[in-house]
């Protein structure tokens, strides 16, 4: 278990250090990246300052929701955001390499193309959450503190699930990016809000099949001490772990699956 | 080493934009051949024949579709990262290197991925460093090293971990002769020093001749020729071509010991077989020569004649 994280460092390590050899361009990069997010949050405040509520939820609530899911997402994208370049992989071929090696082809291609820069868009979900926690005066109690800290890697893992089996179409298609795109990215903006807002079929889609309830909706409730608006069973509020582990498992088996359709491409 | 019985690949192609048809193409068809270890081995077709999925289907990238493949006892598809660590690869057209980083952190990453342990991977690296004259690139970027640096440097990275058995998928295309020679000779150090059996596959007629003792021949997907080189040339390759350029255009020649193929203008192709001194002695008797040259024949000449059956 310990030695692929080391070996993911060592990679990771080594296209940092790499990327980092041209400072000036890594930290114009990132400063660009943490720009746009820095307009985003602009931008949520205009929406918080303008509506006073949204449902049952009070802006702050709603600003403690966003900022959970945009950093649960930006972690994400860190992580395995360059599975976007995936189907590139698949159309010049070059998937071939990493499958001729002795690892996982799903943790070789995570392993690949790394972007530090993208440690920028971060910042926008960390500048909210600040804004948010200072504005909602929580009493935090060991439970809370604990479900903090679970729920974004949890969400993580849950984003990453959905990525992962967003990728998996390139097998097919050899590009099925923008269909990809709707349920990361997409995913992410949805994930924001709380989910009670939405209308009832898409409320089910995003609690049942996508699962991006878990990331942040259900958890916030107990962060909050929330009624749920829904009046679903309060268990669900702690089910986010187990979700994600269903969800990495799903993906997992279907990258499995899709591999075996790999068709490589050239000669 | 390598088993391969009734191996068949094939690919479903659609066509049309609205109306989809499905065509049913097939990449390799029924192939069946044996490997024994420590042999080096030439696999040679035209482009599209069929060499690379059958790669493919060996190393584990491909499912196959049909029949059934051994390599180093295992089941390519179904125990690929097993049989990854016995293996090696390196595809001509494919970077396996990081493009970014300096040659000697691509051999270090290597080594994590494939788990060798520090001193084998001391001594196997000092050894390449000395073969294929690594020293000067070593700290140099990938992507700043030459076409025959770059595969001296992938050759390395397809062999550092030791495999038994090494494949290779157009190792030469695009190296001038001097570096061609000095893969070449590295593949000879490999197999005859350190028994690795290697598959070769190539449409470079050169590589062949100057390392494998045996061939195998694909075309459109089957297996066509799986014998020794010698008889391959002595039956099919034995006739050669002798361009002329004469003075003006005129009637095919005749020569003894010649047919004309060609015509174009004042120049003409013949075959013929044996020495090119008499040959051309005659034909400037015959006529008045301004300029010749002589061709071997090619890999799709070869084929031609295998499909023609001609003796």
């Amino acid at each position: 278990m310990v030695e692929p994280v080391l070996l993911w460092r060592r990679l990771v390590g080594a296209q940092v250090r790499s990327q980092l050899q041209y400072r000036t361009s890594f930290l114009l990069d990132l400063f660009g990246s943490f720009l746009i997010s820095f307009i985003d949050f602009l931008a949520v405040l205009v929406i918080f300052h303008n509506v006073p509520q949204l449902g049952v939820w009070s802006v702050r609530e709603v600003a403690l929701l966003y900022a959970l899911s945009s950093i649960s997402f930006a972690l994400t994208d860190l992580l395995i955001g360059h599975l976007d370049q995936f189907p590139q992989k698949i159309r010049d071929g070059n998937f071939d390499i990493l499958l001729v090696r002795p690892r996982g082809s799903l943790f070789q291609v995570v392993a690949s193309d790394f972007q530090l820069r993208r440690l920028g868009k971060a910042m926008q979900g960390v500048l909210v959450l600040v804004y948010a926690l200072a504005a909602l005066h929580l009493h935090w109690t060991v439970g809370r503190v604990a479900m903090l800290v679970v729920m974004i890697p949890a969400g993580v893992v849950i984003f990453a699930s959905v990525w992962v089996i967003g990728a998996c179409l390139a097998f097919w298609t050899t590009d099925g990016g923008e269909f990809t795109n709707a349920f990361t990215y997409g995913g992410n903006f949805m994930a924001q809000y709380p989910i009670d807002v939405y209308a009832s079929w898409l409320r089910r889609f995003l609690c049942y099949l996508v699962p991006l309830g878990f990331v942040c909706y259900f958890p916030a409730l107990y962060l909050l001490g929330k009624h749920d608006p829904l009046g679903l069973p309060r268990f669900l509020q702690f089910a986010s772990p187990v979700v994600a582990v269903i969800a990495a498992a799903v993906a997992g088996t279907i990258w499995r699956g899709a591999v075996r359709h790999y068709r490589s491409a050239g000669g | 080493m390598i088993e391969v019985e009734h191996l068949t690949k094939e690919f479903v192609v659609r066509r049309g934009r609205l109306r989809r048809e499905r065509h049913v193409v097939e990449a390799v068809r029924d192939i069946s051949f044996h490997v024994e270890r420590g042999e080096l081995l030439g696999y040679l077709g035209p482009n599209g024949a069929g060499k690379s999925t059958t790669i493919k289907m060996l190393t584990g990238i491909l499912v196959p579709s049909g029949g059934r493949v051994t390599v180093a006892g295992l089941d390519p598809s179904k125990r690929r990262v097993e049989l990854a660590k016995r293996i090696g690869a390196m595809f001509g057209q494919r970077v396996q290197l990081w493009w970014d980083l300096p040659l000697i952190d691509s051999f270090e990453l290597l080594r994590h991925i494939y788990r060798v342990p520090a001193d084998r991977y001391r001594t196997s690296l000092q050894r390449f460093r000395t073969v294929l004259d690594l020293d000067p690139f070593l700290h140099t970027p990938v992507r700043q090293l030459s076409l025959g640096q770059r595969i001296r440097g992938e050759l390395t990275a397809a062999m550092l971990h030791e495999p038994e058995l090494l494949f290779l998928d157009e190792p030469t295309i695009g190296l001038d002769v001097v570096a061609k020679q000095r893969v070449r000779d590295f593949l000879v150090e490999i197999n005859r020093e350190r028994g690795v059996t290697v598959l070769l596959t190539t449409h470079d007629l050169g590589d062949i001749e100057r390392l494998c003792e045996r061939l195998l021949v694909i075309d459109r997907g089957s297996l066509i020729w799986d014998g020794r080189i010698g008889e391959l040339k002595e039956r099919y390759g034995r006739d050669r071509l002798l361009i002329v350029d004469l003075e003006r255009p005129v009637p095919p020649l005749e020569v003894a010991g010649a047919v004309v193929e060609r015509v174009d203008g004042p120049r003409q192709w013949l075959r013929f077989r044996g020495p090119a001194a008499d040959l051309t002695a005659r034909v400037a008797a015959a006529t008045r020569l301004v300029d010749l040259q002589i061709a071997e024949p090619d890999i799709e000449e070869i084929v031609r004649r295998i499909y023609a059956g001609e003796r």
